[in-house]
């Protein structure tokens, strides 16, 4: 039994229920707040912080995906500011790593380049870093690309909440982070991955992929995801 | 069963009958700065010489808390007679023996009648040199533990929250949050479990004032946490430590023990219905542990993540249950609210920011240690007549507040009040009290580097602006430093300061670009004779070679 | 399984690290007390040590690296002999700290978090030892250096070091 909340956003009369996010109610309203690490199925962790917005009377930014909606709050989702913040952020996430589109699997399916253009990225003024990070190519049917991760952590999500398995996780720390199976040992070696395939086809960019892909070649499905939240609720 | 009432009052007439045995008191400070110079060494070589005169029966010789005067260690504070030693090496024992009841030595003798002593007003710090530290009976002798007594036998968890409330004590872990109203969102909140976590995490560099309470106070620490938790209906406790800080948690642990033996911490605490049990948990070295919400990840035993609030650890905490997380000063300053009143402790101070602060005061002045001021003293009196001035006849240029996420106040300033909104309203913060004096021999924009070196190295890599941001910022200043600079990477580095400020998810990387910031604020000239003239005005910076442009 | 046989021998280290866990019940927040104990233990976390651990604790593998190297201070690998931190609180830094930890990386051909070839030393850097008046320090061993130049700790750094190669 849910309370039904009125609110604003973007200055448009819009309602939802009190357990809802910011997001799941500008969603169902059809208002596009750009999100990177949120995927819906999984714990939100509010890390990308392109989905913040201005919420009136509230002295900080707050990410639309963990703040829940309450009665006559008034959201703004679209300012100049926010507009700048997410370009800046964007930019720095192709400056961290090695994204490469031109030679990618995911080259033209890719939520980080498609970001890239709807926040109005036109060009990278941060200097790129150019990191040294590996490819780890033993599993027998998926690769993981360091380079291209931009340590969304859905795959660690998707591998302990879903699978229930938790193969995956961040080691290290800061500029250093990096997604790790099990003991930073080979991903072909782990007695606990199950092979599912759901790290790699929630992971937003070409980072986690299917062998034998060729640049372009690769689509993401992500239709089991809803499905078994469903399917799970129902027990 | 006996009355937890007098068996306080029978240890502290025991400790009364034991201490008049002696004419003469001697405290050596075991505090870890005094101990790193050795003053165990000179505590046994004292005990050795007393033995050897014959006057084991006439002077005791005991361990002692932290005089502050860090900068003279190993102190040694004689009483009755009021006499503080300092640098005292083990071979002074004699001299020290030999002229009790008679002149002082000279050569060691520090006045205590100037205003570094003078001019502090303690409360965290009272008796401070006089307790030793892993004696229960030397802190009950001392009115220890009457606090809690009176909380839990004579007041309600509300009552106790409404005193709290109206001293007007305000978290001292940097954020200045009202203590009263935390602890009353605790109270309200429901869970099966509460818990109360204190935060001695201290990470700021240059700052040791947790420490030296966890060290030399820590009954008074435990005292503070336990009436918290009567308040706000707490039955579970953690203490965490930062693994630097071995010797916090070996007396912690020690004073933990005493207080189970005296029915102070456990089931049925003093013979009352309220059981509490607190445990010790030790960091292992991660600055980000300090912020509430990867404390408790860190307790929990996962990596010090922070994650979104809300929800408040005040209502999803530890384990998803209502949680209480006060930062060690704040809970030391409990008990003597308690016991003196919320009027008393709210007549000081000024009109937003009550009571005291310690500070470390360190850096270029000639007094460095541990100090404890009423809110709203100025920078000035702290400096230079606490601090005692810049020495080797420098010129004061900036006081860095508030550790990486401070700022840095120049001269124009010295009459700021120092509490928390004269700080920030200059871009800086008070902080956990770190304070660091700076002279004209540094360069400010070195110092910026400096902290963001330390905030991209700190960082915990789950947000973007915090984790690549950072880096950026701190490559822009590396390039400054160097001469390599344009003006165009200074509008860069504005630009990140912008959104690292207002789009990360914690404290870390919200508070990161306030060194830059406040030292572009009242330093911008130094950042342009870098980048334009080439030339580090404080002559820190070495350019690699004339720059070509 | 393969652990096991390592692990039930009649190692004082092990019973240690055991005792440990057990005092937590075995629990999995458990983790980073009983990392400690590893690290007491064995001088740094071995691999061996982060399967046994996380199977006692139940954690899974990932986690438990993520936890080992999240913090500063637990190592992945052996350290050396000796150690040598230099402390670049902000009192260090501003009075020249950096300076003396170059000096200490030339002279031993070590950076900063890594340990000699040869086992003999381990360069520390930390954030603040809390000694701000004896600026900048260096600690060899647990000895303080008070006040510290570039010279004096190259020198003290060069006997141990050469002392290893002699």
């Amino acid at each position: 039994m849910s309370v039904v909340v009125t609110l604003k956003i973007n200055d448009i009369d819009v309602s939802g229920q009190e357990d809802e996010t910011i997001l799941d109610v500008a969603r169902e309203h059809d208002i596009y707040i750009p999100t990177m690490c949120h995927l819906d199925g999984l714990s939100s962790v509010g890390a990308c912080r392109l989905c913040l917005v201005e919420v009136k009377g509230m002295n900080r930014l707050v990410t639309a995906c963990t703040v829940k909606v309450a009665e006559g709050m008034e959201v703004y989702t679209e300012t100049e500011r926010l507009k700048k913040y997410r370009r800046m952020l964007v930019e720095m996430l192709f400056s961290e790593g090695n994204h490469i589109c031109s030679v990618c699997v995911v080259n033209g399916r890719c939520e980080l380049q498609s970001m890239a253009g709807r926040v109005g990225v036109q060009h990278i003024t941060l200097p790129y870093y150019n990191p040294l990070r590996t490819l780890d190519t033993t599993h027998e049917r998926f690769v993981i690309d360091r380079n291209r991760c931009i340590l969304c952590t859905r795959c660690v999500r998707v591998c302990d909440e879903i699978e229930g398995a938790h193969t995956w996780d961040l080691g290290g720390r800061g500029i250093e982070s990096h997604v790790v199976t099990d003991l930073n040992t080979f991903w072909g070696d782990s007695p606990t991955c199950t092979g599912c395939s759901k790290c790699v086809h929630v992971c937003p960019t070409g980072a986690l992929f299917e062998k034998g892909r060729s640049v372009t070649e690769m689509t993401k499905h992500r239709e089991f995801l809803p499905y078994l939240t469903m399917m799970r609720e129902k027990k | 069963m006996y009355l937890p009432e007098d068996e306080l009052q029978r240890i502290d007439e025991e400790e009364r009958l034991l201490k008049g045995q002696y004419k003469h008191h001697i405290h050596v400070c075991l505090g870890a700065n005094c101990l790193n110079a050795h003053s165990a060494q000179v505590l046994s070589a004292l005990e050795t010489e007393a033995k050897a005169r014959g006057l084991e029966k006439v002077c005791s010789v005991t361990g002692g808390g932290c005089r502050g005067l860090c900068v003279a260690g190993p102190t040694v504070t004689l009483e009755p007679d009021n006499v503080l030693y300092g640098k005292v090496q083990p071979n002074d024992a004699g001299d020290i023996i030999a002229s009790l009841g008679g002149e002082p030595v000279e050569r060691l003798n520090r006045p205590t009648d100037n205003p570094f002593f003078m001019r502090q007003q303690r409360i965290v710090r009272e008796m401070e040199g006089r307790l030793n530290p892993e004696r229960i009976e030397d802190y009950i002798a001392a009115g220890g533990y009457k606090s809690l007594l009176k909380a839990l036998n004579e007041m309600t968890p509300a009552e106790v929250i409404n005193e709290i409330t109206r001293s007007g004590l305000r978290g001292r872990g940097g954020a200045g949050y009202p203590t009263g109203l935390k602890w009353k969102t605790v109270a309200k909140a429901r869970g099966e479990h509460k818990y109360v976590i204190c935060n001695g995490d201290e990470g700021d560099p240059g700052a040791f004032m947790d420490r030296s309470v966890m060290d030399d106070f820590p009954h008074r620490l435990l005292e503070g946490i336990i009436i918290g938790a009567y308040a706000v209906g707490a039955d579970r406790g953690y203490l965490y430590v930062r693994a630097e800080y071995p010797l916090s948690v070996k007396r912690l642990q020690l004073a933990i023990r005493q207080a189970q033996k005296q029915n102070l911490l456990g089931n049925n605490i003093a013979g009352t219905a309220f059981n509490f049990d607190l445990q010790v948990r030790v960091g292992a070295g991660a600055y980000v542990c300090g912020e509430e919400t990867a404390l408790i990840a860190s307790i929990e035993g996962k990596r010090g993540q922070p994650r979104p609030r809300p929800p408040y650890p005040a209502e999803s905490g530890l384990w998803g249950y209502p949680t209480l997380i006060n930062n060690v000063e704040t809970f030391a300053n409990i008990g003597a609210i308690i016991r003196n009143g919320s009027a008393w402790y709210a007549s000081i101070g000024t009109e937003k920011s009550k009571g005291t602060k310690v500070f470390a005061l360190t850096g270029t002045v000639s007094h460095s240690g541990l100090i404890e001021v009423p809110m709203g003293t100025t920078l000035r009196e702290i400096i230079f007549d606490i601090g005692g001035g810049i020495p080797d006849g420098r010129k004061f240029k900036a006081a860095q507040t508030g550790g990486p996420g401070g700022g840095c106040i120049p001269e124009q300033y010295l009459d700021l009040s120092v509490d928390f909104e004269s700080l920030a309203s200059v871009g800086s913060m008070m902080g956990s009290g770190g304070l660091v004096i700076m002279d004209d021999r540094t360069c400010m924009v070195n110092v910026a580097k400096y902290f963001l070196e330390f905030c991209k190295s700190e960082s915990c890599g789950k947000c973007i602006p915090c984790r690549v941001g950072t880096a950026h910022m701190f490559d822009i200043l590396d390039k400054i430093t160097k001469g390599e600079a344009t003006l165009d990477d200074l509008t860069l580095l504005e630009e990140l300061c912008d959104t690292v400020k207002h789009t990360s998810l914690c404290g870390l990387g919200q508070s990161a670009p306030n060194p830059v910031l406040s030292t572009l604020r009242f330093f911008r000239d130094e950042y342009i004779a870098h980048i334009v003239d080439h030339v580090c005005p404080a002559g820190v910076c070495e350019f690699e070679k004339e720059a070509v442009r | 399984m393969q652990t096991s046989t390592l692990v039930s021998a009649e190692d004082k280290r092990w019973r240690l690290i055991r005792a440990t866990m057990r005092r937590h019940g075995f629990a999995a927040n458990a983790l980073i007390e009983t990392l400690h104990t590893v690290q007491e233990a064995f001088g740094y976390l071995d691999e061996e040590a982060l399967r046994y651990v996380a199977k006692e604790l139940r954690i899974p593998l990932s986690r438990v690296y993520g936890v080992a190297t999240f913090y500063n201070h637990f190592a992945m690998k052996p350290q050396g002999e000796h150690h040598c931190v230099v402390c670049l609180g902000t009192a260090c830094y501003i009075r020249g700290g950096s300076r003396v930890l170059e000096a200490i990386e030339k002279a031993a051909q070590v950076k900063a978090g890594e340990t000699t070839p040869d086992k003999k030393l381990s360069l520390l850097v930390a954030r603040c030892v809390g000694l701000c008046w004896l600026a900048p320090v260096a600690l060899f061993d647990d000895e303080v250096a008070s006040e510290a130049t570039p010279e004096e700790v190259a020198q003290k750094v060069g006997e141990w070091v050469d002392h290893v190669s002699s």
